[in-house]
């Protein structure tokens, strides 16, 4: 593995988490509970969707094989993507929503106030830039999972519900390969797995306040850094590459 | 007839060009414009985006090269800049006093340290303090939507990033 090699993987992990969680979020608009979260879930989508661009586009660029953001995006199928299953898993309700955000905004708060230090100029900008919105992001998922936790019986219940359907996608984020290591040791990127003390601290507090009890680690799944994913992304691929799939290089 | 550039004068055009969002406010005022140079004998507009996905840049260039070729001028590069990135404390004095006129309310002190924090946000209607936010996103990526509670309008608050 070269390191021009490790660092587009590297980036094409972090630009396909920013784009399939931002691509889930639109899903939301026309069917939020409030107009206030309809606004919020778009403008939340439409930060990821402008950070996954910047760390496409870079990907490409590094690559060298002629691939823009929109190539990387609409010509890949589900073997080819690199985002964590947690945020390709399906919406279903608002509290599973604000649980799948809050776990992985926590996460990403923390890693982008890494890569904010990276050697790598092009990066650190980014992440910057990007997180100061996922500052935003964090305090708004935090803000419904107390809301909703520290509600009624039922809001309660959903809460609690989503956070124990996720939480066994939660330690594949902290997972280190050997992309990661070359990345990190570089200077590059970030040691995911040193982010976990700090991460935990900050979700026992929110589910704390919340008054929801942490799951048990039990079982949990990982895959996505070698491609396998769950049946969900086909299904998201399916509709947000639509038009390139039926109108091959299509342009406006 | 080719003209010859001058700084001041292409900042007087690109004054001209506004925000496509809060078209009160200039994108010189919104602090996007981060350098204009004429020392290569061909001219270079930089530009910043104000967060990472505003749909309202690819209009901004736009109407940036249609009022440079407007005024005559039609060689020139736009280029767009991320770092350091874009924060509220670049929009000029006159730019905040236009936002209130326009009844948004602006960003309320320094970017640095604040955006953790929740600052006391003044209606830009009755100036009254006491309000409180409705929602921390509104309806663009830039603006919270907030409620005074003397006067009983609801108004955007400009995010403080």
């Amino acid at each position: 593995m070269t390191d021009q090699q490790a660092l587009f993987d590297y980036l094409l992990r972090l630009g396909d988490n920013s784009l399939i969680l931002g691509q889930r979020l639109a899903e939301w608009s026309g069917h939020a509970p409030i107009l206030e979260e309809e606004l919020a879930l778009a403008n939340i989508g439409l930060d990821l969707v402008g950070q996954a661009r910047m760390l496409l586009t870079y990907a490409g660029e590094v690559e060298g094989k002629g691939r823009d953001e929109d190539r990387l995006a609409f010509h890949r199928d589900t073997k080819a993507w690199r985002n964590l299953l947690l945020l390709e898993q399906p919406n279903e309700n608002f509290a599973k929503t604000m649980a799948r955000q809050l776990l992985f905004d926590a996460f990403q708060y923390l890693q982008y106030e890494g890569l904010s230090l990276s050697t790598d100029d092009r990066l650190s900008g980014i992440a910057v830039k990007s997180l100061k919105e996922i500052t935003y992001h964090r305090r708004h998922s935090s803000n419904w999972v107390i809301r909703l936790g520290d509600g009624t019986e039922e809001s309660h219940g959903k809460m609690q519900a989503a956070i124990d359907e996720l939480w066994g996608f939660v330690p594949e984020m902290f997972d280190m390969d050997a992309v990661d290591e070359a990345m990190t040791e570089a200077g590059i990127g970030v040691d995911a797995a040193a982010l976990k003390p700090a991460w935990d601290d900050y979700i026992n507090g929110m589910l704390a306040n919340a008054t929801l009890t942490r799951p048990e680690d039990s079982w949990c799944v990982r895959g996505s850094r070698e491609g396998k994913h769950s049946e969900h992304l086909g299904y998201l691929l399916a509709e947000m590459q639509f038009l390139q799939r039926a109108y091959p290089d299509a342009t406006w | 007839m080719v003209k010859t550039l001058d700084r001041d004068e292409v900042t007087t055009i690109l004054a001209l060009v506004k925000d496509p969002e809060i078209p009160v406010l200039s994108i010189e005022e919104m602090g996007i414009i981060r350098r204009i140079d004429v020392s290569h004998g061909r001219l270079q507009v930089v530009i910043t985006p104000t967060y990472s996905g505003c749909p309202a840049m690819a209009v901004i260039e736009e109407d940036i090269a249609t009022m440079l070729k407007l005024h005559g001028i039609s060689d020139f590069d736009i280029l767009t800049e991320i770092s350091p990135a874009w924060t509220t404390d670049w929009i000029s004095p006159e730019g905040r006093k236009k936002l209130e006129e326009f009844g948004i309310a602006p960003p309320a002190g320094k970017a640095r340290g604040t955006l953790l924090g929740h600052q006391t946000v003044a209606c830009p209607q009755c100036k009254s303090t006491n309000t409180c936010v409705v929602s921390e996103f509104g309806s663009t990526a830039c603006k919270a939507q907030y409620k005074c509670k003397d006067c009983l309008e609801p108004f955007d608050y400009f995010k403080c990033v």
